[in-house]
């Protein structure tokens, strides 16, 4: 059946397939890990509540069920777009979610923006320059963008360009002015493993023979490095910050907590701490679908760079 | 014999892996001579002397190099016994997720199929999910203390080990020392210590000492966030978070934790591509 469809299209839908069992792994982890934690009861009722209380609540919130009858009552209702209901805040998990989504794809889009738009260029600059004082301060600039504390950097940026030269405000959200130094702060981190790697792999793709083809066959330097280098250093680079998407998503949980960022970051921080069991489930679960999502993305871009990929 | 002659030159003669060597030495010096080099302990209060700043002056002729805490602690001292709590966790976790991905390594590699498939699909797990999360999640199941910490640690760096290993056990398996020993009679275990473990240092040394840095920065994370070491336990991480609060008129009670973060975690990270240059230019991590 799949073997009729163009290759393209087969490719497209074996990776959509694949997504089924991530889901259904991360989900599992999900519950596995929260309930492990304990019971809630505990927690959220007033110390002196009756036994009688305690089991109403238990028996309201499914919670004397057995945990495999737990677990399949959960997915079904995950199926049905049911994340449960926050136990804090008493509103279903997966709106309290979304409404703290868009600030944090905010900050984490503007920050992988910046690692592009700076990375790539800096990158092919310090390759094409090999040796040269700009190819030095890019190395020492991505060995310390490497080495720096998040949550350090953040504040170190917050006491010199908001409380020194209050050129921003410090903290908050709403204005671009506000967007800026949480952007900086997350995107560091990458910025420098994304200079480094298109830098290596610029220097790796410039040694091989079909860019000294190109150059033989007279076309110019920039032609040369743009458009036959540049498409296949790049792929390396895809691989890794596809895999540290995720890793981007909860780092944002230390840059939102150091500038006080209404996002899913503190959401999930605040919510793991009260063990509120539906929305850190339903944080999990979100942040899984846009890890899996983008990685499928990253795999057509590959696709795109190397098409020998799509024929596989 | 020449060989290590040749490696340690290329290591000495590499002025990025000195740089490392200094910085990260010059931490376990620190750590190490803690009393030595701080005039006083990590909680000696006085609050006569809140929040003054670096280089400033006492009446009794002291300078506090690096200016007093909110409770009037000298910075510089909190700094060096910070050290201690700092590199001695990270260290200890390294060794811990450093020995179980050595033994979960030479399992999947010598242990049959099985087992290199359910090692190594951990091991993708493991890498696949976002630490700090993890890390988060472990911590409030467990609770916030030093035993929870070293397992989230461990947690974080058993599977660049295990992976290393693995990839070691496959390349070193089909050398002909090897198959001769095998020939010999020698046991799974015995050729797992005796022939393969000295061939595969050399790379679990520069990846064991990158971990370091990235265990550094986990655990001052942590600490920040209030999930790690608990004050008045000093660490790197819940120093800075204690000086937020007055970032706005002492900023060096938070600045100067973190550049004793950043010194160790850049020497972690220099020795590791300076040691990866000597041992093996080849060798990409």
């Amino acid at each position: 059946m799949s073997l009729t469809l163009p290759p393209g299209l087969r490719f497209l839908v074996g990776r959509l397939a694949q997504l089924v069992p991530t889901l259904v792994g991360v989900s599992l982890f999900a519950f596995v890990l929260i309930r492990l934690s304990g019971d809630p009861t505990g927690l959220l009722l007033a110390p002196d509540a009756t036994e009688a209380e305690r089991m109403a609540f238990r028996h309201a919130y499914g919670l004397d069920r057995p945990v495999a009858e737990q677990y399949l009552r959960y997915v079904s209702r995950l199926a049905q777009g049911d994340f449960g209901v926050s136990f804090f805040q008493g509103e279903p998990a997966l709106r309290l979610v979304l409404e703290r989504l868009p600030a944090t794809l905010q900050l984490a889009g503007t920050a992988i923006v910046i690692v592009l738009v700076v990375g790539i260029p800096v990158g092919v600059l310090a390759a094409v320059r090999r040796g040269s004082v700009v190819d030095y301060v890019t190395l020492a600039l991505v060995a310390l963008g490497q080495s720096v504390a998040t949550f350090w950097l953040g504040l170190m940026l917050i006491i010199v360009f908001a409380v020194g030269w209050r050129l921003v405000p410090p903290s908050g959200f709403g204005t671009t002015a506000q967007l800026v130094l949480p952007a900086i702060t997350l995107a560091a981190y990458y910025l420098a493993v994304a200079t480094r790697l298109t830098r290596s792999g610029m220097l790796e793709v410039l040694a091989q023979d079909y860019v000294r083809t190109a150059r033989a066959k007279g076309i110019s330097e920039a032609l040369t490095v743009f458009r036959h280098a540049l498409r296949n250093a790049l792929i390396p680079l895809l691989t890794v910050l596809g895999l540290q998407i995720g890793e981007l998503l909860a780092g944002s949980v230390v840059t939102e907590t150091v500038f006080a960022w209404p996002g899913v970051g503190t959401l999930v921080l605040d919510s793991i701490l009260r063990r509120d069991y539906p929305l850190v489930q339903a944080v999990i679960i979100v942040l899984a679908v846009i890890y899996t999502v983008v990685n499928l993305g990253v795999d057509l871009l590959y696709a795109w760079c190397d098409p020998r990929i799509r024929y596989r | 014999m020449h060989v290590s002659s040749r490696v340690a030159r290329a290591f000495t003669r590499n002025p990025v892996a000195m740089l490392g060597l200094c910085l990260l030495g010059s931490m376990a010096f620190v750590a190490a001579a803690a009393p030595l080099v701080a005039p006083d302990s990590y909680d000696d209060q006085d609050a006569r002397i809140r929040l003054k700043p670096p280089l400033w002056r006492s009446a009794e002729g002291r300078v506090y190099v690096l200016g007093t805490d909110p409770l009037g602690r000298d910075v510089w001292s909190r700094i060096a016994y910070g050290a201690r709590v700092s590199v001695s966790v990270a260290g200890a976790g390294l060794l811990l997720g450093g020995g179980v991905g050595v033994g979960l390594g030479l399992l999947a590699g010598f242990g049959g199929r099985v087992a290199d498939a359910l090692v190594m699909r951990a091991a993708d797990i493991q890498l696949a999910f976002p630490s700090l999360l993890l890390a988060i999640g472990f911590i409030a199941v467990l609770g916030a203390n030093v035993a929870t910490l070293l397992g989230v640690l461990a947690l974080r760096s058993w599977a660049v080990h295990a992976r290393t290993v693995r990839g070691s056990v496959l390349l070193v398996r089909e050398q002909e020392s090897v198959l001769a020993a095998r020939a010999l009679g020698a046991g799974p275990l015995r050729l797992a210590f005796r022939e393969v473990l000295p061939n595969m240092l050399a790379p679990l040394v520069v990846v064991a000492t990158a971990q370091l840095g990235a265990l550094i920065l986990l655990e001052s994370t942590l600490s920040f966030l209030g999930l790690g070491i608990q004050p008045p336990r000093p660490s790197w991480g819940n120093m800075l978070s204690a000086g937020r609060p007055y970032i706005t008129v002492a900023w060096w009670v938070t600045a100067m934790p973190g550049f004793a973060i950043l010194a160790a975690v850049l020497g972690a990270n220099l020795l590791g591509d300076g040691l990866r240059d000597a041992l093996d230019p080849r060798l990409k991590i």
